[in-house]
């Protein structure tokens, strides 16, 4: 698309205006435009080598041994071995806080995408008594931040914890459950709208055919709303993947000798924190460059759908 | 063809209500009842004191400090962010080689764009632990590294970084907006798409400079998205907490040194956590909620203009 404008705009240029001021006028932007080419060129080259930079250091980093580290920042390692990677797996437990994100992950975005598409559709699409409240007070809980519920969350959640051990504190379950309800104003919010766009005939032309209603939303809708799932999924994800406070909160051991569910980024900082003590430098980076491969891998194969997904879930 | 429509309703309904009420706003409800109260959060035993909590954390200087911390990061951070990206996309959409007389972006526009994104997939946590090795004090962290070779600094007095208390705050809203920066430029980028090219061809026939072309076309119709920006960065700023808690010193959930990074939010947690003082902890809690709101109602309606359609 741009090639053929810069084709054409020579041309029509001295057509409209006729003569030559055009000309240099747009001469005049030109030069302009080759000085600041190269200054914004290097600005932008320059932003680019602060984030790869940092990232590279400390990939670098998990093969330096603990004196380099605390060394010189420039020191380069002096023999590639992955002894790091390993101690951090597993000494550093990282395996076992990638497992745990992991599950959480699974449970809490299936059922966030599931519980989210279902309300939103009938929010969207059926009239009855008390619709535009329900909606209204599943967008109210999207402005309101997570620290005006955490004391009571927690307690809530101990709660729960004396009902079904399978809840409760430091439980896989009783976190998906809570970032399930914590992402639901959102998914609803986003999706809402996305049903709304819909055509109508599909889902008509499937009720005629005697199809049922649940039938007629798992069969005829969600195909359809996928544009719109993929969206908010990947800003689930995301948002997900990246929470912090809530697992800080609901995911330590509530007794001595209880396992340790933590999620992938609680356990890294404890073990930021803890290698200050046990000083396995190597070992910490190691854990970071860990955490951080799985997400520059899906990142990287999906980038233009992350990048769109995420943007435009936000300007809904 | 109706039959059956409200045991439907219903049952869709049912289990995503029951959730959220349960989890989200029923809590929302008991923290404005239990800061009226001097509950510990150890036991189930606690007395009405009415505002007494509030009155408490405006006599409460460490408190009063951390709103500060907040506000400075409410101010600083969602400008300096937007203008980077603004900058950034500018100069990757439209910013390219004019001479044609074309419109585009810089060559390598895609490949930025994937760079500078980056920092927003990975874990709050993992840029928390990142940048700590970052800031470390001494030579071996990448900062002084790098200013120690520069000449900048000297390498028996490296600079502190996150134990400077002048510089704490500072250091944490860097990482802030070097994480941030990615995600805002592609948002302006896909809104500066949608602006019709023959805008600026037009503009560009008129004898438009490039920073012309900017404040007088990409930027008015940008208004929106940047607005949007504006409300985002303002909740990020509210947040902080993960960055804080894990990188500044302090016993827990930082805040350090002395107090100079304290957040609300960091506040909030040791008081309720650290201290047991859960009654006092939600009462923080409300005033964090009356901010914000006061904060999105404030910045939508000053930054309100006229939509322009095209």
């Amino acid at each position: 698309m741009s090639t053929s404008i810069e084709k054409t705009a020579p041309v029509t240029a001295p057509e409209r205006a006729g003569g030559s001021r055009p000309v240099s006028r747009t001469e005049r932007f030109a030069d302009s435009g080759g000085v600041l080419n190269v200054f914004s060129h290097g600005f932008l080259a320059l932003w680019a080598v602060l984030i790869v930079f940092p990232l590279l250091w400390v990939v670098l980093g998990s093969f330096k041994t603990d004196a380099q580290i605390n060394g010189s920042a420039w020191s380069w390692p002096s023999h590639w071995s992955f002894k790091a990677f390993g101690s951090a797996w597993t000494k550093g437990h990282i395996g076992g806080f990638f497992a745990n994100t992991l599950i959480v992950l699974a449970g809490s975005l299936t059922l966030t995408m599931l519980l989210g598409a279902m309300a939103a559709y009938v929010l969207a699409r059926y009239e009855f008594k008390g619709n535009r409240l329900i909606y209204f007070f599943f967008v109210a809980g999207a402005m309101f931040p997570v620290y005006l519920a955490l004391v009571p969350l927690f307690f809530m959640v101990r709660n729960l914890g004396e009902i079904s051990p399978l809840l409760g504190l430091n439980s896989y379950l009783g976190l998906i459950l809570v970032y399930v309800a914590y992402s639901l104003p959102f998914t609803v919010f986003f999706l809402h709208s996305f049903f709304r766009t819909l055509p109508t005939a599909v889902h008509e032309a499937a009720m005629l055919d005697g199809c049922s209603h649940t039938r007629a939303f798992f069969q005829v809708m969600v195909p359809l709303a996928k544009p719109g799932l993929i969206s908010v999924g990947i800003f689930n994800v995301l948002g997900q993947w990246n929470q912090y406070i809530l697992p800080v909160t609901l995911m330590q051991p509530t007794s001595a000798g209880e396992a340790d569910h933590s999620m992938l980024a609680q356990g890294l900082v404890n073990l930021a924190l803890q290698s200050g003590y046990k000083s396995d430098a190597p070992a910490l980076f190691a854990g970071m460059t860990i955490a951080m491969l799985p997400v520059l891998v899906v990142y990287l194969s999906f980038q233009r759908q992350v990048q769109s997904g995420l943007t435009s879930a936000t300007l809904k | 063809m109706r039959h059956g429509k409200y045991p439907f309703i219903v049952g869709f309904l049912f289990l995503p209500i029951v959730l959220y009420v349960g989890l989200v706003l029923w809590p929302y409800l008991q923290t404005f009842g239990y800061s009226l109260t001097d509950w510990s959060g150890q036991s189930q035993q606690m007395n009405f004191v009415g505002l007494d909590n509030y009155s408490k954390l405006l006599g409460d200087d460490v408190f009063l400090g951390a709103l500060w911390h907040n506000v400075f990061l409410l101010a600083v951070l969602p400008i300096v962010t937007i203008l980077i990206a603004l900058f950034f996309a500018f100069m990757l959409n439209v910013g390219g080689r004019g001479g044609t007389g074309g419109v585009q972006g810089v060559r390598g526009a895609g490949l930025y764009k994937v760079v500078f994104f980056f920092p927003q997939v990975l874990s709050i946590a993992i840029l928390a632990v990142l940048w700590q090795a970052v800031y470390r004090t001494d030579g071996s962290g990448l900062a002084n590294g790098i200013l120690i070779k520069l000449g900048l600094a000297d390498a028996q007095h490296p600079v502190a970084w996150l134990s400077d208390p002048d510089l704490v705050l500072w250091c944490i809203l860097g990482v802030l907006v070097w994480s941030g920066v990615g995600f805002y430029l592609v948002l302006f980028s896909a809104a500066m798409q949608s602006i019709p090219k023959d805008i600026y061809e037009a503009a560009l026939l008129d004898g438009a400079k490039r920073g012309q072309t900017f404040f007088r076309i990409t930027l008015p119709l940008l208004w929106e998205t940047v607005q949007t920006a504006w409300v985002y960065l303002a909740i990020v700023a509210m947040d902080a907490f993960a960055l804080v808690a894990s990188m500044t010193p302090g016993r827990t959930y930082g805040g350090g040194p002395d107090h100079h990074s304290e957040l609300m939010s960091t506040y909030l947690m040791r008081n309720f956590l650290a201290f047991g003082e859960a009654g006092y902890a939600c009462a923080m809690g409300v005033v964090i909620f009356f901010f914000t709101l006061i904060l999105s109602v404030v910045s939508l309606r000053v930054t309100r203009r006229e939509r322009i359609e095209y």
